[in-house]
């Protein structure tokens, strides 16, 4: 019999990025016990993601700078005395009944666990926005944070000729990375322009390290003369049963697909594409935290103060899940969050915290400038909305079009729950997670702006869960069914 | 000086939807409001089950009828709303489970519902789906499920046909009696009607104590769950005797996981948090019903508020002692039964004799505090 084991830590922190590592490690050396849960197998996130053991390193610094920061922070979260739980899926997210604090349901091979904490911080993280084309279901279509994951974790080339379409710093990175891993770069395909880099260059000269890194990566690609376009977009993904090639045309600096020019044409075997990273606020949506709309963060984003304390007291949220700014950012203000929540908690005092925070703040300041530089780049671009094809599916999970959507909300429709209601648009196994930022972008146009249009509402479980993990083995005679409904 | 309607409906779930549809067929100037959009609570969220294995004794003639409705709703209602009609089974495990069966399902038989007995083999035969640890099922062919979601589109409409005046986001604050007619306060301006219908579900309780009536109305927290498009692992409504599981698989493939199980919320902040323990021991039963379930992936939990009255059966006639207000809800297992109770209800307000079943569920049993005005 496999039943919900309970167990309590002082502060629980959800995400093993750099925010996550940075709160459990700056909570637990602050005195307060805390735990850390990932589902993936060691801390990293996706920028720091560490390779699987099987790659050994051949040569320091082989893995790149990014490398050598993911493990200082994972040596760092060893060194802390924080408790760890990868591997670990979390499911469910409450405020704990009859008590002060939160709840965390979790389950793994070894059956069901829910943690109990007073502290609660979110590191959640950031996903991909992809805004539709025809083609972009086809097999070799992948998203360009996805791409990353490939080559970090598995080194995996998603193709033998990789177009890589988007915009913000990933593009440059993955593209870069394709080549570094002996893949083929057949075209960037950039949405930005000179002039939209050079307008992001003050707040990028705060980190010269990284903006020297971007630099050699342009010219890496100017070198291999891969041809790359700025001020376009893919407008399709051409092929039977996989991606053959690309379309592109120009665009507008909003997006705004030109359909007047002759599109051109990119033979390739994989198309990796981004438009941008969207804050992954489900954990404190559900929980109940107030939210804004924040175009130039991502998205919706938790309100919270300097220290990362959301509307809720004992609830903090971390890193790019309150907004995009970046893997640095993210580790100051998971430490930001750890120390309050250690000091909230009275395992802190006042002044203690004030003298560690302060510092944490100055450096904070720096980084959100080039984090939010490179946001910049990476916000919705509307006019590209606004040329997604009727006929394109929006919602791949029901293959609901932009056409159905536009029809819901003809027909009265007035918020994305209703259009989901009528159109099943957000209900497959992604619940939303892919489409939702689009069609809440869709709606949006249609209502009269994004606070208007809602988004999708966030549920449990934060991921599905394979059935059988959530049963575990049970006797029937032990399954608590309440007392018979009235006759 | 406004329009004053013949009749200001409030609560646009099924209740209020269908009362308001007929009322307009019967010629009457109708408004329906509602604080949200039409069938976004209940109505909209619950489990689609049409069956007579989980409805009360005293509402199996209106649920037959109901059935009879939802199933032709693309003739009388204009459109369809994903109903497929189906074998059902409820189920008994255990011997205290089929004592439990056996007992209602006399009881519901006597009150009209074509339920039969048959063993755990036969019930295997009618659902191959189904678990072979089961010892008795109570069989019904009068059985099925909606598509809950697509009700309000499905309302809406129809009412825009008949000429309703839909006013969504409208939330009702208070009313006011004046020249003989009910003003109804809303932020947006005041809607004037001779008469006025609650419909309000859970929230049937804020609107009696505006016309100084006090009838507590509980709340149940419903927790249901789906799965991701499985293949067909069932094709019949499963449910087990004490009615505490519901079960079925849709077209597309999802299988809904219900039965009444207890989530958190409240009728102010609506539904709040998933039980944990509640959604893994739900699932566990719907496993045990349906081995094949434990092949699928839960996507989505979730949370309907269902109304109860003290004595578990609707609230359907005058508000006592208040003119020209009346009410209709609290219907457990609403979304079987409401279509032909709300349509006896609208019949009754355009002048025919009320239905003697309906009146046994007079709102005047429910009231603590009898109307003040």
């Amino acid at each position: 019999m496999t039943e919900t084991i309970a167990s309590r830590a002082d502060v629980i922190v959800l995400g093993g990025g750099p925010a996550g590592m940075c709160a459990a490690s700056a909570a637990a050396r602050a005195g307060s016990d805390s735990l850390l849960i990932d589902e993936n197998s060691q801390g990293g996130g996706q920028v720091y993601r560490a390779p699987p053991a099987a790659f050994a390193e051949t040569s320091p610094g082989a893995f790149g700078p990014d490398h050598a920061i993911g493990a200082s922070l994972r040596l760092a979260l060893a060194d802390s005395g924080a408790r760890t739980a990868f591997g670990c899926r979390a499911w469910s997210v409450s405020r704990d009944v009859g008590g002060a604090g939160f709840r965390v349901d979790v389950c793994d091979d070894n059956g069901l666990k829910a943690w109990r904490a007073p502290a609660l911080v979110v590191a959640t993280g950031a996903t991909e926005r992809v805004l539709p084309f025809p083609g972009w279901t086809l097999p070799g279509v992948h998203g360009l944070a996805a791409a990353t994951v490939m080559l970090k974790a598995q080194k995996l080339l998603p193709g033998e000729r990789v177009a890589v379409a988007g915009c913000g710093p990933l593009l440059l990175a993955v593209a870069a990375g394709i080549a570094k891993a002996g893949g083929k770069v057949a075209g960037v395909i950039d949405l930005a322009s000179v002039s939209d880099w050079l307008r992001v260059l003050p707040g990028a000269l705060s980190r010269p390290d990284l903006l020297a890194r971007g630099a050699a990566w342009v010219a890496g690609i100017a070198a291999a003369g891969t041809p790359y376009l700025r001020r376009h977009a893919v407008t399709a993904a051409l092929g039977d049963d996989r991606v053959s090639a690309i379309a592109l045309s120009p665009v507008a600096a909003d997006g705004t697909v030109d359909r007047a020019s002759q599109p051109l044409r990119i033979d390739c075997d994989a198309l990796v594409i981004g438009h941008g990273l969207v804050p992954n606020c489900d954990v404190t949506r559900i929980l109940g935290a107030t939210h804004r709309y924040a175009p130039a963060d991502g998205g919706w984003i938790a309100v919270r103060d300097g220290d990362m304390r959301t509307s809720i007291p004992g609830l903090y949220m971390a890193g790019d899940g309150g907004g995009i700014s970046g893997a640095a950012a993210a580790a100051l203000q998971g430490e930001l969050a750890g120390l309050a929540a250690a000091r909230d908690l009275g395992a802190l005092a006042a002044q203690r915290h004030l003298d560690l925070a302060a510092p944490l703040r100055r450096r904070l300041g720096r980084a959100m400038r080039f984090g939010r530089a490179m946001a910049g780049l990476m916000v919705e671009r509307p006019g590209l909305v606004a040329s997604i094809p009727a006929e394109t599916p929006v919602c791949r999970c029901e293959d609901v079009t932009r056409a159905e959507i536009d029809q819901a909300v003809a027909e009265g429709a007035r918020e994305v729950n209703q259009v989901k209601a009528w159109t099943r648009c957000g209900m497959g196994p992604c619940q939303g997670r892919m489409c939702g930022d689009t069609v809440a972008a869709v709606v949006a146009r249609l209502v009269g702006g994004r606070s208007a249009a809602g988004a999708f509402t966030a549920r449990v479980p934060l991921r599905p869960v394979p059935t059988a993990q959530l049963i575990g083995s049970f006797d029937y005679a032990d399954i608590p069914i309440p007392r018979p409904a009235p006759l | 000086m406004t329009t004053v309607l013949d009749v200001a409906v409030v609560g646009a779930g099924i209740n209020g939807a269908t009362a308001a549809l007929f009322l307009a067929r019967g010629g009457m100037r109708v408004a329906l409001l509602d604080r949200g959009q039409i069938c976004r609570q209940a109505s909209g969220v619950n489990a689609g089950t049409l069956t007579m294995q989980m409805t009360r004794r005293a509402l199996i003639p209106f649920a037959l009828e109901a059935h009879a409705m939802w199933a032709s709703a693309a003739e009388w209602l204009g459109h369809d709303v994903g109903v497929v009609v189906c074998d059902g089974l409820s189920l008994a495990f255990t011997d205290g489970e089929a004592q439990l069966l056996s007992e209602r399902v006399a009881a519901r038989r006597e009150a009209g519902a074509p339920i039969d007995l048959v063993d755990g083999k036969r019930a295997q035969a009618i659902e191959p789906g189904v678990s072979d640890k089961v010892l008795l099922a109570g069989h019904c062919k009068v059985d099925g499920y909606a598509n809950a979601y697509l009700t309000g589109l499905a309302f809406r409409r129809a009412l825009e046909r008949e000429g309703v005046a839909i006013m969504e986001n409208r939330p009702v604050t208070g009313a006011d009696r004046a020249q003989g007619a009910w003003a109804l306060l809303t932020p947006e301006g005041t809607i004037r009607a001779k008469r006025v219908v609650l419909a309000g579900g859970v929230w049937l309780e804020d609107m009696a104590s505006w016309f100084g009536c006090a009838i507590p109305i509980k709340v149940l927290i419903n927790q249901l769950a789906v799965t991701e498009r499985m293949p067909v692992a069932m094709r019949t409504v499963l449910g087990i005797a004490s009615g505490l599981l519901s079960l079925k698989q849709y077209p597309h493939g999802t299988v809904v996981i219900g039965g009444g199980w207890q989530g958190l919320g409240d009728r102010v902040a609506g539904p709040r948090a998933v039980i944990p323990e509640n959604l893994v021991g739900n699932v566990r039963l719907a496993c045990h019903a349906v081995p094949a379930l434990e092949r699928s992936r839960i996507v989505r939990a979730w949370l309907g508020l269902e109304a109860e009255t003290a004595d578990a059966l609707p609230a359907v006639g005058a508000l006592p002692g208040v003119e020209d207000v009346a009410m209709v809800g609290s219907i457990h297992s609403g979304y079987t039964s409401g279509l032909s109770i709300a349509r006896h209800f609208a019949r009754w307000l355009l002048g025919a004799p009320l239905h003697p079943g309906i009146a046994a569920f007079d709102p005047a049993r429910l009231v603590v505090r009898p109307g003040a005005r």
